[in-house]
């Protein structure tokens, strides 16, 4: 399977990172040679085997469906790169 | 003073408590030393007031007697951890300025026991590299030099900077962590002690999410004994960390009796690859020389899955990553894009990405969106994880007959040239964790303890893998093979 520079693009777009147009072959390329590597995959016989979902079969835990935490709205908001009013500003999503 | 800071955390601790020294004089002394050390590129945010309360705070302690071995050892903290009120930007320009209202566990676990805090220590951008070449902070130097040759060596990474502080005796020990190989590959290139305890064993809260289901976080130190002692520290259940286990901490020390006589060491096939260096061979043929003489029983084993270990962990890792590393939006942390006039949110997100992230976090980023994407989520993603599962039977089988550790070398080379892989395609550097994937991918426990120096006087180290959950018995023949090799070398101070 070869990555060309419009799924290059589209993956681009998906992970929401701007590539500029001159950048996407190249990219294209380390996309082809990391996914090529990982190819090899496919020799294995995986038939019947279930996808790992944890290292240590474990019990999650449970809790009281209680409020632990909150209040801190100062706090949430210290590292924000643009606080107004007590919320996060952001550029405009609804036109 | 500068004898003060070469101290191993143990010999600390006693001279402490038999008040020949203070933490405040081994604090004082590690922030001169780290003063003097500037070129070496490791420490990047500097905490020396934090650090003298803290040593002071420490000394009240052990004067009223009864203080935790930690008590009033000085600390370099990986730029992983996040620290309340100190820069936590795990080396990434995308958390420019980023200053947590909160404490990792791991730190505050160290911290309630009385440990100092000196700063925090470079490390690949996002822990994703094998030689500390993508820091925002820009490369850690090896304290380590080929003979009298002056070339800048990489310490390994992900946590180079915390290797190249512990082994130029900056602090006496420091935090590491490790999703690939990012505690012991580093440990090894500098001849120092690195722990990956088994998943689980610390937990993950507070720590900048690479790989959620591989990140652990573990000690970085002079000595197996060290290692114990700072793991009892750092270890145990975190309500918050749902995947921390819940399990006693033992005392890893007290198991520290360099007895292996009985035990069954397992040399995996699968380990001797084409093309492996002479020197590494020799230096595990000798390892396992030195736990035979020390009474161990060596068996040969396969774990028939090993080569498809690094393909399945550049799946795995990439896919945690774009969904970890998705927050970073510029909305509630670091760094914003400017806009232009008209820029939507979309844009906001593409430009504050591609301005924050460096090359290598932007590949894996998309190789796992990519991965996830439609389509190609059962052939690749949902492929790997079963091929994850097989790799960990390999390793259940081999510990269900009878074996207790498994040795193999910790690196396929010793450290290299900063800048050696610069052209090299990215599938070169992912080589360089080899030998370490395979034991994040089982969630097992894995130890790089240094045992030779090559040709050009460059340390190397081997790993032993153990059973989960049982650290104890693998720090003890971790120790068995550091007192067998007598590893003592130190790099000459040239910085």
């Amino acid at each position: 399977m070869s990555i060309d520079t419009e799924t290059a693009r589209k993956v681009a777009h998906l992970a929401r990172i701007r590539v500029e147009d001159d950048a996407l072959p190249a990219l294209a390329e380390d996309f082809n040679r990391i996914l090529g590597f990982v190819e090899q995959l496919t020799e294995v016989d995986v038939e019947g085997v279930e996808p790992m979902v944890s290292v240590t079969p474990m019990q999650l835990k449970r809790r009281e469906d209680v409020v632990t935490d909150g209040n801190q709205q100062a706090k949430v908001l210290a590292n924000a790169p643009d606080a107004r009013e007590g919320f996060f500003a952001v550029p405009k999503v609804v036109e | 003073m500068s004898e003060l800071t070469k101290l191993t955390i143990a010999e600390a601790r006693d001279k402490l408590r038999d008040k020949e020294v203070t933490s405040e004089d081994l604090t004082t002394a590690c922030l001169e030393a780290i003063d003097g050390a500037g070129v070496l590129n490791a420490f990047v945010h500097y905490t020396p007031d934090q650090a003298i309360a803290q040593a002071r705070a420490a000394d009240a302690k052990l004067a009223s007697g009864d203080a935790p071995a930690m008590c009033g050892i000085p600390l370099g903290i990986k730029d992983l951890f996040c620290t309340k009120g100190v820069p936590s930007q795990a080396a990434s320009a995308i958390l420019d300025g980023f200053r947590p209202e909160y404490e990792s566990t791991v730190t505050q676990n160290l911290f309630d026991d009385g440990a100092v805090m000196l700063g925090k220590l470079n490390m690949d951008e996002f822990a994703m590299g094998s030689s500390n070449e993508t820091s925002t902070y820009g490369d850690v130097i090896n304290p380590w030099r080929r003979g009298n040759d002056d070339a800048a060596l990489t310490p390994g990474g992900s946590s180079g900077g915390s290797a190249s502080a512990v082994a130029a005796d900056l602090c006496l020990a420091a935090t590491g962590t490790d999703t690939g190989g990012s505690i012991r590959q580093p440990a090894a290139f500098v001849g120092i002690t690195g722990l990956k305890p088994t998943y689980g064993r610390c937990s993950r809260w507070g720590i900048v999410a690479f790989a959620s289901s591989l990140d652990q976080a573990g000690p970085m130190t002079k000595s197996v004994r060290d290692a114990a002692i700072m793991l009892e520290s750092m270890a145990g259940h975190d309500p918050k960390d749902s995947t921390s286990a819940d399990l006693a901490v033992p005392n890893f020390e007290a198991m520290l009796t360099g007895d292996i006589r009985g035990k069954t060491i397992a040399i995996p096939r699968e380990y001797r690859m084409d093309g492996m260096p002479d020197e590494i061979e020799e230096l595990w043929a000798e390892g396992r020389k030195m736990l035979e003489d020390a009474g161990a029983k060596i068996v040969d084993v396969s774990l028939p899955h090993t080569k498809y270990a690094l393909p399945t962990y550049y799946v795995i890792a990439p896919a945690e990553a774009s969904s970890n590393l998705a927050r970073y939006d510029g909305v509630r942390f670091g760094h914003r894009a400017k806009l232009d006039q008209g820029d939507g949110i979309v844009d906001m997100y593409e430009k504050t990405r591609a301005e924050g992230f460096g090359d290598e976090v932007k590949r894996r980023v998309m190789i796992g969106t990519y991965v996830l994407s439609a389509g190609f989520y059962d052939a690749y993603y949902n492929r790997a994880r079963k091929v994850r599962a097989l790799i960990k039977k390999d390793f259940d089988d081999v510990f269900a007959q009878g074996v207790d550790a498994i040795l193999t070398p910790a690196t396929p080379s010793a450290a290299f040239g900063l800048g050696d892989m610069a052209n090299a395609d990215p599938v070169q550097m992912y080589l360089n964790d080899v030998f370490t994937v395979t034991v994040n991918l089982a969630g097992l426990p894995g130890i790089a303890v240094p045992t030779g120096l090559d040709r050009q006087g460059l340390p190397l180290g081997l790993q032993l893998i153990g059973r989960p959950w049982e650290e104890d018995e693998l720090l003890n023949t971790a120790y068995a093979l550091e007192q067998s090799a007598g590893f003592v070398s130190k790099p000459a101070k040239w910085w």
